[in-house]
């Protein structure tokens, strides 16, 4: 299925080659997890800090939290402001 | 302890300086800082004086850690009665002023009355005068400070200064530091010139030579740079990105304002992001972002030096205007959401461009994007027409309207003086009140109370206004510092707003910088108060401290006039729900947070603290 990833600030290398700032159409299998997409682009875990999904924070188990087409799962290492 | 134990009280109607010393027993109550400044403010001013009048006072307060080893440690603020709120004011800055105050052996400076004419303070270890300004007056902050480095052809002389606006009455002028930091909030820099003081320069070569237990205080200070070189925030995201990182973060989980707060969510974020501001620009391959930058004693350098476009229509017709061709004081995330989001603006080199002259002429970003954006709102809704405003079509997303009027700002034409009263009068003024996105007249930061349910209580509560930086719960909200918190529930919001108004007051009274506490909790801040300081500064004492600052901050606010009422938010973030994204449909529930928030501050239902909560801080 396809779907659409987000990686910022430090993240922004692991994306493939495209013409969009920060956001990639990708494609996973069907019953994939947002663990499996961390993992499938070797993002570390330390810096896959803020994850949502559609903007919604993942907080609990991301082996856990299963991919729809569509979603948008965007990640940010540790960062902050003010 | 770390004090010098002298101050500096500068009378502006007579023209005198006389030093006197340090109330110990206030600094044991109230450290330093903003707790000890504006204890002095309470003990010697009456609530309801007039903010421009003579009778209130201004005070530049150093914390026990300013000017020591101390990460950060290079911290001051000012104090005041505020002229856009009418409540307590208290701006902080950083840059490299305040550990030169305690270099020359001062540890705060108190004006009182108002000179007849212009003047500047000079400060030079004990020497302290006041000199004339009348050649300053009328010159904007970078011009005066040039001036005042030639005068005395010191290279290290730090001068803390107002711009024109300030002259001009705009009532939120700030006081700028070193070129580009900023006593920003509040209209401080208004009351500084309402007294005819344009500058304070100051040289000393003394140094902090006083720490209680130096061997314990160096450990302290070790360890906690430690901390913030090995957390992944402090060591490495903030001087990377800067704050502006959470542009996008902020418009993900549905919470950044846009179009004066009619929006929730702006789609020219990514444009004017943190990241964007590394990019380089087709015109010369060079990105915004030159450099970053660190004040005083700071391990963390987030502060952002960029450099415009040279190409870029804001200044391509100003080649002989230097100070707009080099690199200078970049955007910070509020200063890019007010000046951009807020107003509708996604040019990068336009928002760099007005930030710049923010830091010029020392006029506080937000405060200032927000009340054009309110006029932008007006505008669109006919209120507001082109013979109000010289001409300018003043619409949302326009960056030449936003740089014409940030012009007009400086020069006093067209819709500026109109600008130069705040979102609050200016709506007011124009019939439509509700337009001001303020709280007791302090426009917003970069945070929707209606994504963020706890920074809206905090908001609201906040005793200078809306300020995020009075209860930055966007850290559990958001970054899940210490904890993460769902930022739709009110569960728990108003025990978390209380803590962190707590714990920032006892900070800002320390001299140190509140982004060390992303990384540093007040287990990490208390040895080095403690070791820096007479007695035993132990984290509860710390906490207690700051829970006494709150208090006497709100008390001084009720008898100034303010009132449970003012403890709101505008109708718009209580009644029009987010329309779409990952918030939609939220409002700020503020009626189901403020009464426990009044109980557990020990308050009565009308927000005014009870004799036993009194008792307990001491205040009684």
């Amino acid at each position: 299925m396809k779907m659409y990833l987000e990686l910022y600030a430090s993240l922004m290398p692991l994306l493939p080659p495209g013409n969009s700032r920060f956001r990639r159409e990708i494609k996973v299998a069907d019953n994939a997890t947002v663990q499996d997409v961390i993992d499938a682009y070797k993002i570390p875990a330390d810096l896959a800090h803020i994850v949502l999904l559609n903007g919604k924070f993942v907080c609990d188990d991301r082996q856990q939290c299963k991919l729809n087409p569509g979603d948008v799962l965007s990640i940010w290492p540790p960062v902050a402001g003010g | 302890m770390s004090w010098t134990k002298k101050i500096l009280r500068v009378n502006l109607t007579e023209g005198t300086c006389t030093p006197e010393p340090l109330n110990m027993e206030w600094a044991n109550d109230y450290l330093g800082q903003r707790g000890l400044a504006t204890k002095y403010l309470v003990e010697e001013t009456d609530p309801t004086v007039d903010p421009l009048s003579p009778e209130n006072k201004l005070i530049m307060a150093t914390g026990p850690l300013t000017g020591t080893m101390a990460s950060t440690g290079g911290r001051y603020s000012v104090i005041t009665k505020g002229p856009l709120t009418g409540a307590i004011a208290c701006s902080n800055s950083g840059g490299f002023i305040g550990n030169e105050f305690k270099n020359a052996g001062w540890d705060m400076i108190i004006f009182e009355g108002k000179s007849p004419s212009p003047v500047y303070l000079y400060i030079e270890n004990d020497l302290a005068e006041l000199r004339p300004a009348d050649d300053l007056w009328g010159k904007s902050a970078w011009e005066a400070d040039e001036m005042l480095h030639k005068i005395h052809q010191n290279p290290e002389l730090k001068i803390a200064v107002i711009g024109r606006t300030a002259e001009n009455g705009c009532l939120f002028s700030g006081v700028i530091n070193d070129l580009h930091r900023a006593a920003g909030r509040s209209g401080v820099g208004t009351v500084m010139a309402s007294k005819n003081l344009k500058a304070v320069a100051v040289y000393g070569t003394q140094g902090v030579d006083s720490l209680d237990n130096p061997e314990a205080f160096d450990k302290a200070v070790a360890d906690g740079k430690e901390v913030l070189a090995e957390n992944a925030v402090t060591g490495e995201g903030l001087p990377t990105y800067g704050t502006q990182v959470l542009m996008n973060v902020i418009n993900s989980v549905g919470g950044l304002p846009a179009r004066n707060m009619r929006d929730v969510g702006f789609e020219g974020a990514e444009h004017i992001s943190g990241e964007a501001m590394h990019e380089p620009r087709p015109s010369d391959g060079k990105p915004n972002l030159t450099t970053n930058g660190a004040c005083f004693g700071c391990t963390i350098a987030c502060g952002r030096i960029s450099t415009i476009d040279k190409t870029h229509f804001s200044i391509r017709d100003k080649a002989d205007q230097k100070q707009y061709q080099g690199a200078s004081g970049g955007l910070e995330y509020e200063a890019a959401w007010a000046l951009g989001a807020d107003t509708g603006v996604d040019d990068l080199d336009a928002l760099t461009y007005v930030n710049f002259v923010c830091n010029e002429d020392g006029f506080d970003p937000i405060s200032f994007g927000c009340t054009v954006a309110a006029a932008m709102e007006l505008f669109e809704a006919g209120k507001i027409t082109t013979e109000d405003t010289g001409g300018i079509e003043l619409k949302f997303g326009s960056a030449e309207a936003l740089v014409a009027v940030t012009e007009q700002l400086v020069s006093g034409e067209g819709i500026g003086p109109d600008i130069a009263l705040g979102s609050k009068r200016l709506c007011e003024k124009y019939g439509e009140p509700d337009l001001s996105m303020s709280v007791k007249g302090l426009e917003f930061p970069a945070y929707d109370p209606r994504g963020f349910q706890g920074i809206g209580l905090n908001y609201a509560t906040s005793n200078r206004g809306a300020c995020h930086v009075r209860g930055y719960t966007i850290a559990s909200e958001v970054l899940g510092i210490p904890v993460k918190t769902e930022q739709t529930d009110t569960d728990g919001k108003p025990e978390l707003v209380k803590a962190f108004q707590d714990a920032t007051a006892l900070v800002d009274s320390a001299g140190i910088c509140l982004f060390t506490t992303f990384a540093w909790g007040m287990e990490n801040i208390a040895p080095q108060i403690d070791a820096a300081c007479e007695g035993d500064w132990s984290v509860e004492r710390c906490l207690e401290v700051g829970e006494r600052i709150w208090n006497m901050e709100r008390i001084y606010n009720n008898a100034a006039g303010f009132t449970a009422d003012d403890d709101t938010l505008p109708k718009r973030l209580l009644k029009e729900a987010i329309k779409s994204g990952p918030t939609a449909g939220q409002v700020n529930r503020l009626g189901e947070m403020l009464p426990k928030y009044y109980e557990i501050r020990g308050w009565t239902p009308e927000g005014v603290p009870t004799s036993e909560t009194l008792a307990r801080l001491g205040l009684d």
